[in-house]
């Protein structure tokens, strides 16, 4: 399967990345070589055959909705940000 | 593992360890070293000895730490730029019960960024080199981990395994590696990959040891609402009796020094009593294909969370916060953790959800329907851990399919959600680590475990 360059930037900026120029064409090579690995799975037969996206066997798993202490607090948290103002993580404008 | 004691003093234990960390320093296992806590720590424990206090199970004993297990000591990065910067405010519930225990972590130890990588060579810092050969590769993505316990630097080693990462590089470097039943260790606080198929387990060099982490480590945590409840310790012993090989891993594609390794293995167990049988499951061919449909979904869905604004790295030149996001994830994301997003994107996508994403995980039921059936038939199952042994640095990297097809007998086992011990199984003749692996059916870790012995020629 051929992957264009457009297909490239719109897997890109779906993935949010800003590719460099020179990563492109080395991308599309390997997205292209990966995608034709995995097309083998064409010729497996699943018709009538459920899908499972877990393989944990339980459900349901129950709790009692009350706030518990936590490890981390407040300024453990922002103390990773790069900038904070009155408790708060501060960003660029958004509108 | 000896512990700590009146005649064994944990300093001194870590002390040893921290020096064959420095010694070896060359094969870059280590992404840090976590020496002024160990010490103090060590000196805690030895202090506790003195007083005649009671100490844990583990007490006094050096450990790796894969980098990507969260711990409050030095920077989680999980060998990967954009999280270089990132010191954990949490601890990771594997961690927090080994140190309850008196385990001390005395660095932690490089792996392919994200864990995305069979080979370590997709790490931020660089290439681990292989126990045996240095200009051969450590195996991955838990690479430094298995090396650690290799060059026998600590006593055992974290790692994570979501498609082979324990396996794999165990079996490279000649020590065990254990992938528990999915749910079996609690995965709070470990850098999420692929939820379904994440794992937590270790690298040991011996079964005992083995044994005795995983009694420590399992159970359910409230903290992983995937975890199982507790079955481990009160397994019921079951002795096995047939154990099964898989005719479709018997082929050309794999070397054939790791086949003989195979039938000496079923030979000697045949001399001692056991029936082998042959299982024929036509569907494990089809399950790497499977497994980077899967895998790679579940990546990109949660490698979104690395936005450059909450924690870890910023680009610098960012100028809006749509760049924000974009530049720091372009940056800090090493090529392979890119593919697996944009393919991850890719199969998500509409148009072609149906095709590879749905179409993955009807097959991943029929691969699970082959192993339910299998494991009517035996207690385990004994194949090869990868089809060839440690390759050379450079060989496969800039080949993600190439590199993929070193997954194809370990990622069935993940996508089942079964449990699997590599275990050493002789050398090539140019000397490198041969490893075979143990499979079992769900829940059966315990007996899986002490099973591997009958494997030990004495």
């Amino acid at each position: 399967m051929k992957i264009t360059r457009e297909e490239i930037l719109h897997l890109a900026k779906l993935s949010d990345f800003e590719l460099k120029e020179s990563e492109i064409d080395g991308l599309s090579k390997n997205l292209e070589d990966i995608i034709g690995y995995i097309s083998e799975l064409n010729s497996l037969d699943t018709e009538g055959v459920e899908p499972t996206y877990q393989v944990f066997e339980m459900e349901n798993v129950w709790r009692d909705d009350e706030i518990q202490p936590q490890e981390a607090n407040r300024e453990d948290l922002l103390a990773l940000t790069k900038e904070q103002r009155q408790d708060q993580i501060k960003v660029p404008k958004v509108l | 593992m000896k512990i700590a004691s009146k005649e064994n003093s944990a300093v001194k234990m870590v002390k040893e360890a921290l020096e064959k960390a420095k010694k070896y320093e060359s094969y870059n296992i280590f992404v840090s070293l976590n020496e002024e806590n160990a010490l103090r720590k060590a000196e805690e424990i030895d202090a506790k000895i003195a007083k005649g206090e009671p100490v844990g199970r583990l007490a006094g004993v050096p450990y790796a730490l894969k980098d990507n297990f969260l711990s409050r000591e030095g920077n989680t990065t999980a060998s990967v730029k954009i999280l270089a910067p990132f010191k954990s405010p949490i601890t990771s519930t594997v961690v927090r019960k080994l140190e309850d225990e008196g385990a001390i972590m005395i660095g932690r130890t490089n792996m392919d960024a994200f864990a995305h990588g069979s080979s370590t060579e997709n790490s931020y810092f660089g290439p681990t080199k292989n126990s045996k050969d240095t200009e051969r590769v450590a195996g991955g993505s838990s690479g430094g981990s298995a090396v650690a316990v290799a060059l026998d630097i600590v006593e055992f080693a974290t790692g994570s395994d979501t498609g082979g990462s324990i396996r794999q590089p165990a079996s490279f470097n000649g020590v065990y590696g254990f992938k528990p039943t999915y749910g079996t260790v609690s995965r709070y606080g470990v850098v999420a990959m692929a939820s379904s198929t994440d794992c937590m387990g270790f690298f040991t060099k011996n079964t005992d040891d083995m044994d005795l982490l995983m009694e420590i480590a399992s159970g359910q945590d409230p903290y992983d609402m995937t975890t199982l409840p507790d079955y481990y310790s009160t397994t019921e012993p079951k002795a096995a009796k047939k154990i099964g090989v898989i005719k479709e891993f018997d082929n050309d594609a794999v070397n054939p020094e790791i086949r003989e390794a195979l039938k000496a293995k079923t030979e000697f167990l045949k001399s001692k009593g056991y029936e082998i049988v042959e299982l024929s499951m036509p569907t494990l061919k089809y399950a790497l294909a499977v497994y980077y449909i899967v895998v790679p979904a579940e990546v990109a869905s949660n490698l979104s969370r690395y936005d450059g604004i909450r924690y870890g790295y910023r680009s610098e030149e960012a100028k809006d916060l749509s760049e924000i996001f974009a530049k720091s994830r372009n940056d800090g994301f090493m090529p392979e953790n890119k593919r697996r997003v944009m393919i991850g994107n890719f199969v998500l996508s509409s148009g072609f959800y149906d095709a590879y994403y749905l179409k993955a995980q009807k097959a991943r039921t029929k691969i699970i329907e082959e192993y339910n059936k299998a494991f009517s038939e035996v207690d385990y199952i004994l194949t090869p851990v990868a089809p060839n042994p440690a390759f050379k640095l450079g060989e496969k990297v800039n080949d993600p399919v190439a590199m993929y097809l070193e997954d194809v007998m370990s990622v069935p086992i993940n996508l089942a959600g079964v449990p699997s011990l590599a275990v050493p199984a002789g050398e090539t003749k140019a000397g490198l680590p041969i490893g075979l692996q143990i499979v079992g059916p769900r829940r059966s870790d315990k007996n899986l475990i002490n099973f591997a012995k009958e494997l030990e020629e004495k």
